[in-house]
């Protein structure tokens, strides 16, 4: 038993040792871009920047928007996006540098292209072949009728 | 009540909804057992590098100056840390790119001196220059969604190869014939 407590004793200063490294450990794969946990002192353009971060991807954890993702690189694109908005960029502007360098994937907000106008075309499409099949059943009712 | 109604549907309307369900049932298989790649790359491969000044990240050794991307040698530069597991994986194939000749650029993004020094220590240094990418803005620039990525850059400083990921020993020979390709 004694032994016991001496092992334990001896384990005290390790313990500590290890509790006082653990946020060290933490604090270096954080971001060290200045406002990727700080927000932006203007409430205006704080909810400015909060919109469009959360219409962007964050790049490393590809189903996050990077306004709820922790990953080292979305700190960076939130820090990039407030002092960007900060120093008074349109949000539009700088969904579109981004989408420069990483493509539309980077943004939730689909944007119309060739690639994408059927997204748009398509259900205004069905809608109109729906309204078209209802009146011709609608109308065809009272047909029969005479 | 009329025995028939007036229109009937064609008799193969009924495989109809079967059909359409194989369809999809096939979409989803072709989804599960090929998933699409989840890399992102960066759309500037073919276009200019983007213009930045970085400031050295160690004593001693100059910072990355996009200008010098344009100095008529093709390049490589290599996105980097020293908190990135693959980076160790590729560490020495980048000494061996070096060995044989090649100007390897390093950019180090979101890292400290005494860690960067300690990585390079461990993994071997074959960079010329280093800048220091604290806040990771140019990395954002440069197109690149994560670490290690490593770009070739011909003489005039356009982008004309991206590597996502560690290069391993069989990336060599593409990398070299690009980094050919691009000295032409």
């Amino acid at each position: 038993m004694k032994r016991l407590m001496l092992s334990l004793a001896g384990l005290g200063p390790a313990i500590a040792c290890l509790a006082l490294m653990a946020p060290a450990i933490a604090q270096e794969e954080q971001s060290t871009a200045p406002y990727a946990y700080r927000q932006l002192d203007d409430p205006a353009k704080e909810t400015k920047a909060q919109d469009l971060m959360e219409s962007l991807r964050c790049l490393q954890c590809q189903g996050q928007s990077i306004a709820d993702s922790d990953a080292p690189i979305a700190g960076s694109m939130r820090s990039l996006v407030r002092e960007r908005i900060a120093a008074g960029e349109d949000p539009e502007a700088i969904r579109a540098w981004l989408i420069e360098r990483y493509g539309d994937y980077v943004s939730y907000a689909p944007q119309l292209t060739g690639l994408t106008w059927p997204l748009f075309a398509v259900p205004a499409f069905l809608m109109l072949i729906a309204f078209l099949l209802l009146r011709r059943r609608f109308t065809g009712k009272t047909e029969d009728a005479k | 009540m009329s025995d028939t109604p007036p229109h009937r549907a064609p008799r193969w309307a009924i495989w109809l909804p079967l059909v359409l369900f194989l369809g999809f049932f096939a979409l989803v298989m072709i989804g599960l057992y090929r998933p699409a790649d989840r890399n992102v790359a960066s759309a500037l491969v073919g276009k200019e590098m983007p213009r930045f000044d970085l400031p050295p990240a160690l004593p001693g050794r100059p910072g990355l100056d996009s200008k010098v991307l344009a100095n008529g040698k093709p390049h490589l530069v290599n996105v980097f840390a020293s908190w990135c597991v693959p980076c160790r994986v590729e560490a020495p194939q980048l000494g061996e790119l070096a060995k044989a000749g090649v100007p390897i650029e390093g950019i180090s993004v979101r890292d400290t001196t005494e860690n960067l020094q300690g990585f390079l220590e461990e993994n071997g240094d074959p960079f010329q220059r280093i800048g220091a990418d604290d806040d990771g803005k140019v990395q954002l620039a440069l197109g690149s969604s994560g670490v290690p990525e490593t770009y070739v850059v011909d003489g005039k400083g356009k982008i004309v190869y991206q590597h996502i990921g560690e290069i391993r020993p069989e990336h060599l020979g593409l990398l070299l014939g690009k980094l050919q390709e691009a000295q032409q």
